[in-house]
């Protein structure tokens, strides 16, 4: 299978406290990749790292086919991300946002204006298409990021707790728009709090203080510590934290 | 204990409903929740319950207390923990609490029992500034300053939003050891499974209560047979059951998918067919108990 993310030994160091703690993991393409652990443990660090919006201190990174330390630029430009909350210009419409985002990965007048139309459809939000972003519900908005961040076709596609507060519905909703991505061969690295949500990955990692303690399909997981469900899987490890406050 | 009556609260000029008529009482010692999705109305319900928001219309009285006319002597029984962090960053924990308890007339001391137990866990840190704490630090020592004044009731504004399961856990276990000192405990979550851990929860969405009932008599008034269904191939399986003639939903639930049908002699054996006819192997069907977050699903379904 073809890699589009491979790290080998990732350390990253914020003065002496070993935040990434020699990382060492691959992602395929097309993968829906489950990036799990507690608060503190270390993701949102190894994420910045892998968007290209931060160095590591050591070890040998490649992100859609570009070295991390030489070509954030083009990484960047193969990449989407989608941060947990206040991704969208409020003060924008729906269509400016969608036309903003795609003007900035340098796509064409012509093509931004056939994918904001089809995007929109898809979502059903035509009737909301002039109203702006802050109208609208948490929801909509998180479907409506999400469709934007992968408007240019990324390689990889980065959520960090993209449903954090959603309701349940709108929820399941998201992980549709996930799979159809994930169908149309983009490679989704997703992080969450809902285990549920852990079950839909076809991969999940669980770091623990800074370094990855567990690594699999759900399936392999939950026979390995002999869990009913990925909650179990995921409480065993994170007790093991040394970190505890 | 707390009595709404009620209650409805617009923005802008009446153009965004936050609230619609909400009724709710609770209990002396209760451990009552209110799950619901953001932008619900919870928020806007615990502000007027802690007199910090004037409803449009309706009374809340906290033991007999207007939250409007007798704002001073509810402030004196509440106890608030706001969803946003909002301790002085740049005091240290100590100074944080000894604050609180001055402000409330107390001091730590005289309280010190009612906090110890989640006290100790943050005192190693205790000269540290409020804003340099983790998360899971300043939620404790955001509990500790609502408590410090020893109050009838504490209101607890989406404690463990964005906390991780394990931390989630732990925060439920201190919440117990609070019911059982005699406190009222109103607590506000977006996560369905904290559910079950309440006495007694009402369900919101868009301002209206869909339902409020202990757990299990929430779980009853499902009245639909539910079926977990796992087959090798779960996106194909979504995809077909969308097509079962008499299908009402079909939502993921982990690993399996929830379904009802509007049809209500539908059993497994009709199911199992249907799939197999779709060529689907490794059929699991099996017909199990809703849990609060399917009940929530039907109840806004219906309310729409």
């Amino acid at each position: 299978m073809e890699k589009v993310i491979i790290v080998k030994n990732l350390v990253k160091k914020f003065e002496d406290f070993v935040a990434n703690d020699n990382l060492t993991f691959d992602v395929y393409k097309g993968e829906i990749f489950g990036f799990l652990g507690a608060n503190g443990a270390g993701k949102t660090t190894a994420m910045k790292i892998l968007c290209a919006l931060s160095q590591p201190t050591s070890g040998e990174l490649n992100v859609a086919g570009f070295d991390v330390y030489t070509q954030q630029d083009k990484i960047k430009a193969n990449i989407g991300y989608m941060s947990q909350r206040f991704s969208l210009y409020e003060d924008l419409t729906v269509f400016e946002n969608i036309q903003f985002y795609a003007g900035i990965y340098g796509l064409s007048n012509k093509i931004i204006k056939e994918r904001a139309e089809n995007l929109i459809k898809k979502l059903e939000m035509v009737e909301m298409k002039n109203k702006l972003v802050s109208s609208l519900p948490l929801g909509w908005r998180q479907k409506l990021s999400f469709s934007i961040a992968i408007i240019h076709k990324p390689q990889i596609v980065f959520l960090d707790e993209p449903t954090g507060g959603v309701d349940p519905i709108t929820r399941r909703q998201f992980w549709d728009l996930i799979y159809d991505a994930a169908n149309d061969g983009i490679t989704i690295f997703v992080t969450t709090h809902y285990m549920d949500e852990a079950e839909y990955c076809n991969r999940v990692s669980i770091m623990v203080d800074g370094r990855i303690e567990a690594l699999d399909t759900p399936q392999n997981l939950k026979k390995q510590f002999n869990a009913e469900d990925m909650n179990e899987v995921f409480i065993q490890l994170a007790r093991k934290s040394k970190n505890k406050e | 204990m707390v009595k709404i009556e009620n209650i409805t609260k617009t923005y802008e000029k009446g153009k965004v409903k936050a609230l619609t008529n909400i009724n709710l009482s609770i209990e002396k010692g209760e451990l009552f929740g209110l799950i619901g999705p953001d932008g619900a109305g919870k928020t806007s319900l615990f502000r007027i319950l802690t007199s910090l928001l004037i409803p449009d219309s309706g009374i809340v009285k906290i033991m007999n207390f207007d939250v409007v006319k007798d704002y001073k002597e509810i402030r004196k029984i509440t106890g608030y923990m706001p969803g946003k962090f909002s301790l002085y960053q740049d005091l240290s924990v100590e100074e944080n609490l000894n604050f609180f308890a001055s402000v409330f007339g107390t001091t730590v001391k005289e309280n010190y029992s009612l906090i110890e137990d989640i006290y100790v866990q943050i005192e190693p840190f205790k000269k540290r500034l409020a804003g340099k704490l983790s998360g899971g630090m300043k939620q404790k020592l955001a509990l500790s300053c609502a408590l410090i004044h020893k109050p009838e009731i504490l209101v607890l504004d989406e404690p463990t939003t964005g906390v991780d399961a394990v931390s989630r856990k732990e925060f439920w276990e201190m919440l117990k050891k609070l019911k059982s000192e005699g406190i009222t405990i109103l607590v506000s979550t977006p996560y369905m499974d904290e559910a079950s851990l309440c006495d007694r929860i009402a369900l919101i969405q868009n301002g209206e209560i869909l339902s409020v009932d202990k757990p299990l008599n929430i779980i009853n008034q499902f009245n639909k047979k539910l079926f977990a269904i796992r087959t090798s191939n779960m996106y194909q399986l979504m995809q077909d059951l969308k097509q079962f003639g008499s299908l009402n939903t079909a939502f993921l639930f982990g690993q399996v998918v929830h379904f009802t049908s509007k049809n209500k002699n539908t059993n497994s054996e009709e199911i199992r067919f249907f799939l197999k006819e779709n060529n689907h192997s490794d059929i699991f069907i099996k017909e199990i108990v809703p849990s609060i977050e399917d009940c929530f699903m039907e109840f806004a379904k219906n309310e729409k």
